[in-house]
């Protein structure tokens, strides 16, 4: 049996019709490649590491990441410049040399109250020998780490022209390097200079308060392998978390360049008039 | 030391944040302001011919008009090699994030080319007309594209162009002021770096590309005239230069208040500023910026405007402070750009940068990069006369 086939429409009108639905739809495709995926993919994570829960409350349970609140609070009086965090930091993210989202500051004050800072290497190697291109009478002397400090108003965000840097509900400020143009604005945004531009990806890079760690219940890397404490962090919405109990509690507090109005959620105990 | 607050604020170590020791924004973003701006300026001497009458800029108001487009057609080749993945530029059209002053840049580009390209086919529409009918091959084919095969000269098709070119001419200021007033405005708008960070930013930038565009066209045309061996247009480069007088006055105040401004107010971080001018920016501020290259045409300027020179003479001045204010608005861009990232935002020191010969954004490549819009002016020139008495036209 000969089976009829309606003959294609090729006149004009239905040309132009399914070319412009051809363009559309490849134009679409080609901007909505985003990644949504992997976005759904964070919020359950498949593999579960071996390691006991450090941040309670995560694991096993849902992630309302609406409800989620943390805190990071650096005791600068328990620091003492070790360096282990730089570490940790580096080796985490296979941070480029001479690149930084995490680093220690050296402060000096002399007894005519000049303050002498430095910072070399990032503070990588710790501060094992005094400064030696300086000849004055040490009266006190302190180190301060540095990291994102997580601004409510964030100005990197702001400035981003495509939204590769974005707040997730949670509180934390992210970078989606496949997004990235690469453009640099977020760093001269940023008060704090947290951020820097990646030479091998060459798309901006930032301290991340190890966002993939709190989500499978692990502490940043640099909390967890700080010796003394300096560094702490924890869930707000946790009456018994160390940050709690310091962030509710009668203790001063202070955040970075607080004038610049960026609301940052990393707060500083011990913190000193001298520091930036 | 004395008083009650010796060191608390002054910090002495020269402590450099650790990732500020890179300078981010380098040659690149130095010459994309200046291109702009470049195109800002031509423009305006084009604009007060169409749109506000002043006669004595006919000579050069087509020219500048080819010379805004040939560097409009520049602009983005220093941002492409600035950005770390330049394959991704499109996400800035097609995902913009509408907080950002950056995201805007695509849209007003694309508007601003739209405008001036359809201002040089219409401004020159007659004259396409006339050397398509004189040509043949390729060249016809471009001009009948550029005709929009359309030959009708008549009066009433004629005083539609002319209403028409008045229309995108007054729709083509606001958008080069926003092109290049919203370039001064991406730095003013980062608070967190205090020498950028002023509501004067879009306007001394705006100002100074005036003032680059208006010499730009007085320079390439007595250059070009006198290579060329054509008569000059006295009244022409009288009235562009008074125009850059004014400009210039206003651009150099607009500079100048800034920094009394800091120095004044001593807001935040405003020994940083003072320690910037005064240290690692010393030379190329104040002495190249303020001294040599405002100072010195400030002078000629008033010897043009209040002495009676002779035309060759006049000409002479006018070619030669031009060239002087090209350098100062080139330097002046060099400061804000350069200066602005050399200090550290620790508020306790300054880094250094040298600009490389060999790199994408290296010195080569702004040499480069300023050469192409000068091959594509004279590309235009072959197709767009420059000049109203071409033998072509005759």
């Amino acid at each position: 049996m000969k089976i009829e086939q309606a003959p294609p429409k090729l006149d004009r009108r239905t040309f132009i019709k399914n070319v412009l639905t051809g363009s559309i739809t490849g134009s679409l495709l080609l901007i909505y490649p985003m990644g949504g995926g992997d976005a759904l993919d964070m919020l359950q994570p498949a593999t579960i590491p071996d390691i006991p829960v450090q941040i309670p409350g995560i694991r096993g349970e849902t992630y309302e990441i609406h409800e989620r609140k943390f805190a990071f609070i650096v005791d600068i009086t328990q620091c003492i410049g070790c360096g282990s965090c730089c570490v940790a930091d580096k080796r985490e993210y296979k941070v480029p040399d001479g690149y930084y989202r995490t680093w220690v500051e050296r402060y000096i004050k002399d007894f005519n109250d000049q303050v002498y800072v430095d910072c070399p290497n990032g503070g990588l190697d710790g501060y094992q020998t005094p400064r030696t291109d300086i000849e004055v009478q040490v009266r006190d002397t302190f180190f301060v780490p540095k990291l994102c400090n997580m601004c409510k108003e964030t100005p990197c965000t702001q400035v981003c022209p495509v939204g590769a840097t974005f707040t997730s509900p949670d509180g934390f400020v992210l970078m989606d390097s496949d997004r990235c143009v690469g453009c640099g604005y977020c760093i001269q945004a940023c008060p704090y200079s947290s951020r820097f531009l990646n030479p091998i990806t060459h798309t901006a890079e930032k301290c991340t308060w190890c966002y993939h760690r709190v989500r499978k219940g692990l502490l940043p890397a640099c909390v967890e392998v700080c010796p003394t404490g300096a560094r702490k962090f924890g869930s707000l919405r946790d009456e018994t978390s160390e940050v709690y109990k310091i962030l509710k509690g009668p203790g001063v507090l202070t955040v970075l360049k607080e004038s610049m109005g960026t609301w940052p959620a990393l707060y500083y105990l011990g913190a000193r008039l001298e520091v930036i | 030391m004395s008083g009650f607050h010796e060191g608390a604020a002054m910090l002495l170590s020269n402590f450099v944040l650790p990732n500020d020791l890179h300078v981010h924004w380098s040659m690149m973003i130095v010459l994309y302001p200046y291109i702009t701006g470049l195109v800002d300026g031509a423009f305006i001497i084009a604009a007060l011919y169409y749109l506000f009458d002043i006669e004595s800029l006919k000579p050069v108001a087509r020219f500048s008009l080819l010379f805004a487009l040939a560097f409009l057609c520049c602009a983005t080749i220093p941002l492409l090699l600035h950005l770390g993945r330049p394959e991704r530029n499109f996400n800035m059209l097609l995902t913009p994030n509408p907080s950002s002053a950056m995201a805007g840049f695509g849209y007003i580009y694309a508007v601003s080319m739209g405008v001036l390209g359809f201002i040089v086919i219409f401004v020159y529409r007659a004259d396409l007309v006339k050397l398509k009918h004189r040509s043949r091959g390729m060249i016809k084919l471009i001009y009948r594209v550029l005709t929009f095969d359309c030959d009708d000269l008549s009066p009433r098709a004629m005083a539609l162009d002319d209403r028409i070119i008045k229309i995108l001419v007054g729709l083509g200021i606001p958008v080069a002021a926003v092109l290049h007033g919203y370039v001064g405005f991406i730095f003013g708008g980062v608070k967190a770096n205090p020498t950028w960070s002023t509501p004067l930013m879009p306007v001394i930038f705006l100002f100074s590309a005036c003032v680059s565009g208006i010499s730009a066209i007085v320079l390439a045309y007595i250059v070009i005239r006198k290579l060329t061996g054509s008569s000059m247009d006295g009244p022409c480069i009288i009235t562009c230069i008074k125009t850059l007088t004014g400009f210039f006055i206003l651009a150099f105040s607009f500079e100048m208040l800034e920094v009394f401004s800091h120095s004044y107010l001593k807001s935040g971080y405003h020994h940083m500023v003072e320690g910037l001018l005064n240290g690692p920016l010393a030379a190329s501020f104040w002495l190249w910026q303020v001294k040599i290259c405002s100072g010195i045409p400030l002078v000629i300027l008033g010897l043009m405007a209040f002495i009676r020179l002779p035309q060759p003479r006049y000409n002479l001045l006018a070619a030669g402070v031009s060239a002087i204010l090209l350098l100062q608005v080139f330097i002046m861009r060099w400061n804000v750009v350069i200066g602005g990232q050399l200090m550290s935002k620790s508020a306790r020191g300054y880094t250094v940068f040298h600009p490389p010969w060999i790199d994408k954004e290296g010195i080569l490549t702004v040499i480069v990069v300023m050469i192409i819009p000068f091959v594509i002016l004279f590309i235009l020139g072959k197709i767009f006369p420059f000049w109203i008495e071409d033998p072509r036209l005759d």
